[in-house]
């Protein structure tokens, strides 16, 4: 790791205050992804502006059918929080299976979404659920955030503060772990508003990060059930390719996690 | 066998201080003054280095010396070698190119060292081998060794024409082809054994220190063989001469083969402490580990195994080719042919056997023994051809096992072994039965009727341990003898310690061996200490590898205690004005059997030391040390079987159960054997079902240099172990014992490929039978 300078930021005023002071400065969450890039000596940021301190970017409410999670809440809080399992017991299984123990104690849903990394597990919840990813600037809706690998529609020194969805009448996320890094090699979170609009988000297997299966939303929207998913072509075309599973490989396991998110749900 | 002797499962000693964090490691160590290592290296699998430019990292702050390679020739470091002889078939001597610590002029593989930064801190040393410039002309490069063979290819050594180390031989192979040309069946496969990066779970480290004062060297490093680690360091790279340089191998946590070797580092730490006058400190992190740490495995070979009408196997012909990476690693030369080749024979009676064995070049890192070293290689080779024989024979595998067994011992197989003990049929019902693999359809129907494929496979093994007798390897090209030396202390008051050449890694040599020493004089295992790893301290010894430290440590140990024990016992009969021949040790005491006359251990250690009372002529004193040189390797053999689950959709493999059938001869302590077998099985299934070195073909790069894309097996890919013990004895040493470090590595890869191809239906798989591969395969037999 190179030398850094670490400072911790009591608010988000503070924070980017203390973020635009210098040039390479870079925010803090969980660290669980960031720490890891800076031991490989793959990122060198000057200085560190933790987020773990600030009170306005905790916690998770529910108010009627809005859910509103605070950005700087642990995957392991999001998991076991009674009132989210009432409302999306869906985006608690998905943090449930993040990673390790440790990491799911240490890692946040702004840091993860922020990140944007095209095997996580957040931005496919987000994307399918509709979310609105709150800043300290502006409300963006998902459909606008994510832009690409470890790209996101962020302005530098931007703070995500919170996510807002509406709670789905049913959702469910199945994910097929990379055996070497269980990331997702596909995560397919499939979920069914109350007026019946379906949208099913794709992590792991896009070459361009996660997005959107039209194919799948329209089954599902005019049969949800597992048997419309295992009947949609998944095309391979724009699915990635690596050791671990071929762009085809990847279409199979979209389509076979479809189906079983369906069934869960 | 008493609740601490022989037998008994005694809790290792030494697992307090590993498992709360106090073991002291390499990196542990701290010296005053002590700065720390950097490596530059190549970032390109093959290439000339044009220049290089040191003079920014001088700059950098913390930094106290930029040393290069050639600096290196200059003070007459000599080059790494490969400590094993081997001829090709045509009678020339292997082909070994040079290997330089630090190379000056070529780098062959992507983690090549070309510079060494010494700083004040790991970060300086880190941030100015940064900042140090190669100007690199980049080469083709070749990755994979049936293509290197080919013409055309990137030549790696002017020493090597072609890449080809040696083309060697073994057994008749004009009787192999006779037989395959007369048989009633032949069954032919390509068998792919996939390379395996080995993954202690501490990275190598080294610190060299040189005393100007005493023109005197100490080497801090994790190695497996400290004696043979200052031997070579001594007369082949002209370190120091030995009586200078002090080597110790202090806790290691794991080597599983991969720190036999002498790498580039340990040597470079001790020349840069002479060259920066400072003593310096190199750690691995664990993406250097994957880069430079040798790997194992990496076999390509075609097999044919010819059977007669009554599906007896008439011959056995095998092709392999064995990449070796860029360089040639102390033992790598072995692997392929004297630990491999020579256990083609298997369980089985085998008239006619007949191997090649070409040894390549390719721009990797070099490859060595790992955990089981050529014999997990032979086994998969056979057991998955038995396997496939079975199918197409329409016989069943345990059958077609069963009619070809060796039952008669001792068994000279055409590939030298000569097989002293063992009941195969034992370890295979013994497997079978706590398999219940007779209740298998119903277990496969059951599952067919969730959706999942269930199979079913065994793999029966044999292994070769202890590797020797001294001049038997000699006669083969060993550059160094396979016996084994202890020291036993008693000290005046009783207390005893023991100085073994061995070396414990993980092992529980503490332990173990303690209980070998507590079961002779009935001492409390506590009184008796375990001291190995320090040349200073331990007289010169070999090592641990190739499941030694049991078959001959122990046996080294034995003897030196047979001499005690006879001293012990003529003090004992002065003492009590005895005949010797009368004296019994029991519980601690010395007694003349069939009295109530006794004296206890340590009065007659004190007797020793006091000498106030010694028979006339006796030297004071109570010590003995012994060599010990087998006469034969031992042979564990065993019978796994897997039984596994895939699920079509995805093609994730599960292992429903594993069941391990073991014959390791007498056991000392069957709790730390238990715990051999489990790490090895959880290693096999790791290369059966998980773990693959990718290099990209084009560029050389290593696609799998950490845990994000190399699979290391964890607890939840585990099934829970079922393990027995079937017990012959090995006739060939006191102890009767064969060893355990390696066969569970050996034994399950293909147990468990049998099982999935069961499973699936195509028998086309290489390892690791990935979720994508398996996927594949079960659709391309369903179509
Ligand atoms: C061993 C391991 C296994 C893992 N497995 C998985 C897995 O299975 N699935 C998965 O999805 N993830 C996995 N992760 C990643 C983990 O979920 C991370 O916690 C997450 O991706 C990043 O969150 P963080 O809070 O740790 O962010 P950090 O590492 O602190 O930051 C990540 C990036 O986001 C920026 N950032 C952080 N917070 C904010 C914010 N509020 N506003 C704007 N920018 C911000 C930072 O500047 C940085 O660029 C794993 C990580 C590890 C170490």
């Amino acid at each position: 790791m190179y030398a850094t300078n670490y400072h911790r930021a009591s608010s988000i005023t503070d924070a980017v205050k203390q973020q635009s002071s210098s040039d390479e400065a870079k925010y803090v969450s969980g660290g669980m992804t960031l720490i890891p890039t800076m031991k490989q000596r793959l990122a060198a940021p000057s200085d560190l502006v933790d987020l773990r301190h600030i009170a306005e970017m905790k916690g998770i409410s529910v108010n009627g059918s809005r859910v509103r999670i605070g950005a700087g809440t642990t995957h392991a809080e999001v998991a076991t929080s009674a009132e989210l399992k009432a409302a999306c017991p869906a985006i608690c299984h998905l943090a449930s299976h993040i990673g390790d123990p440790h990491v799911r104690h240490m890692g946040t849903i702004g840091g993860s979404i922020a990140n944007n990394d095209p095997a996580a597990d957040y931005p496919s919840a987000m994307l399918a659920l509709g979310a609105t990813i709150v800043t300290n600037a502006r409300e963006i809706p998902t459909d606008d955030f994510f832009t690409g690998l470890f790209e996101t529609a962020l302005e530098e020194g931007e703070i995500i503060v919170a996510v807002t969805f509406d709670a789905p009448a049913r959702a469910a996320y199945s994910k097929f772990p990379n055996p070497a890094s269980r990331y997702a090699m596909a995560g397919v979170f499939v979920a069914k508003r109350a007026d019946g609009g379906v949208r099913v988000a794709v992590t792991g297997a896009g070459s361009n990060g996660v997005f959107r299966h039209a194919g799948l939303e329209d089954a599902l929207a005019a049969n949800w059930s597992a048997d419309a998913a295992a009947g949609v072509d998944v095309d391979a075309s724009d699915l990635l390719s690596d050791i671990h599973g071929s762009a085809e490989y990847r279409a199979n396991l979209v389509k076979v996690m479809a189906k079983r998110a369906v069934a869960a749900a | 066998m008493g609740v601490e002797g022989i037998g008994a499962r005694v809790a290792r000693k030494e697992d307090k201080r590993f498992l709360m964090g106090q073991g002291r490691y390499t990196d542990d160590m701290s010296v005053p003054g002590m700065r720390y290592a950097a490596f530059v290296r190549s970032p390109h699998a093959h290439a000339k280095i044009r220049s290089l430019d040191t003079s920014a990292a001088e700059e950098m702050p913390g930094v106290i010396a930029v040393l290069n390679g050639k600096q290196m020739l200059d003070d007459g470091i000599g080059n790494l070698i490969c400590g094993w002889m081997i001829h090709s078939k045509d009678g020339s001597p292997m082909k070994m190119g040079a290997w330089r610590p630090i190379a000056h002029e070529t780098v062959r593989y992507v983690g090549d060292a070309v510079a060494v930064v010494v700083a004040d801190t790991m970060g300086e040393a880190r941030d100015a081998a940064e900042a140090v410039v190669v100007d690199y002309d980049v080469l083709p490069a070749v990755t994979d060794a049936v293509k290197a063979l080919e013409a055309g290819q990137p030549q790696l050594h002017p020493e090597a024409p072609g890449n080809l180390i040696y083309d060697w031989q073994i057994g008749d192979g004009d009787a192999t082809d006779a037989a395959i040309a007369a048989a009633a069946h032949v069954t032919e496969m390509k068998i792919i054994n996939n390379r395996l990066a080995p993954n202690p779970m501490e990275p190598r480290a080294a610190l060299g220190i040189y005393d100007s004062a005493e023109d005197h060297y100490t080497c801090y490093t994790t190695s497996q063989n400290p004696h043979v680690a200052r031997l070579v360091m001594s007369a082949f790279y002209n370190v120091a001469p030995e009586n200078k340089l002090r080597v110790i191998a202090p806790d290691v946590g794991g080597g599983f083969g991969s720190k036999i070797y002498i790498y580039p580092e340990e040597i470079v730490c001790l020349w840069a402490s002479k060259r920066s006058g400072v003593p310096v400190k190199w750690t691995c992190d664990r993406t250097e580990a994957f880069l430079t740490d040798a790997h194992g495995r990496d076999h390509v070979s075609t097999v044919k195994m010819a059977f007669d009408a009554n599906n007896r196997i008439t011959a056995l012909k095998v092709d392999t080719i064995a990449n070796f990476g860029a360089y040639m690693s102390l033992f790598s030369s072995a692997v392929p042919t004297y630990l491999y080749a020579t256990l083609l024979s298997g369980q089985y009676a085998i008239p006619a056997i007949h191997a090649n064995v070409r040894a390549v070049y390719t721009n990797t890192v070099a490859v060595d023994a790992y955990r089981g070293a050529g014999r997990p290689e032979a086994t998969y080779l056979l057991e998955r051809t038995m396997e496939t024989a079975a199918r197409e024979l329409g016989v069943s595998p345990a059958e077609l096992r069963r009619a070809n067994f060796i039952r008669t011992f001792p068994y000279q197989t055409p590939v030298i072994m000569n097989y002293d003990a063992g009941d195969y049929e034992a370890s295979l019902e013994a497997a079978m039965q706590a398999a219940d693999w007779n209740g298998f359809p119903a277990r496969k129907a059951e599952a067919a009727s969730r959706g999942m494929k269930r199979g079913i496979g065994m793999s029966c093994y044999i292994e070769a341990c202890g590797i020797a007798p001294s001049a038997a390897v000699g006669s083969l090209g060993a550059g160094v003898g396979l016996w084994e030396s202890a020291e036993v202390r008693v000290n005046a008051v009783g207390t005893i310690e023991v100085l073994t050449g061995s070396h414990s890694h993980g092992q529980g040599h503490e332990t173990t061996f303690a209980q070998l020493v507590a079961d002779r004089f009935g001492v409390p295992i506590d009184s008796v200490s375990i001291v190995h790893g320090d040349t200073d301290k331990v007289q010169m010894g070999m090592g641990t590898y190739g499941s030694r430290s049991g078959a001959v440590g122990m046996s080294a140990i034995v003897k030196a205690l047979d001499k005690v024990e006879a001293k012990a016992k003529k003090i004992a009969a002065h003492l009590m004005e005895a005949d010797e021949s009368d004296i019994v040790i029991e519980n601690g005491a010395l007694k003349v059997a069939g009295t109530d006359k006794t004296v206890p251990w340590f009065q007659m250690a004190l007797a020793a030391y006091t000498a106030h009372n010694l028979p006339s002529g006796m030297e004071p004193g109570l010590k003995e040390g012994a060599f010990y040189d087998p006469a034969n390797f031992t042979f564990p053999a065993g019978c796994y079987i897997a039984e596994v689950e895939v699920d079509p959709e995805t093609g994730k493999t599960k292992i429903v159960q594993f069941v391990a059938a073991d014959d390791f001869g007498n056991i000392i302590n069957p709790m730390i054997v238990e715990g051999q077998v489990h790490g090895g099985i959880a290693q096999g299934i790791g290369q059966a079902l998980l773990e693959g070195v990718h290099y990209d073909p084009d560029t050389g790069q290593l696609l799998t240099a950490s845990y994000m894309d190399y699979t290391m097996p964890r607890a939840d890919d585990l099934p829970s172990f079922n393990v027995s013990h079937q017990v012959t004895p090995c006739p060939n040493n006191p102890l009767g014992i064969k060893g355990c470090g390696e066969a569970g590595a050996i034994g399950s890869p293909p147990a468990l490929m049998n099982a999935i191809t069961d499973a699936i239906g195509n028998n086309d798989l290489t390892m690791p039978a990935t979720p994508q591969k398996v996927w594949a395969a079960a659709r391309l037999a369903a179509n």
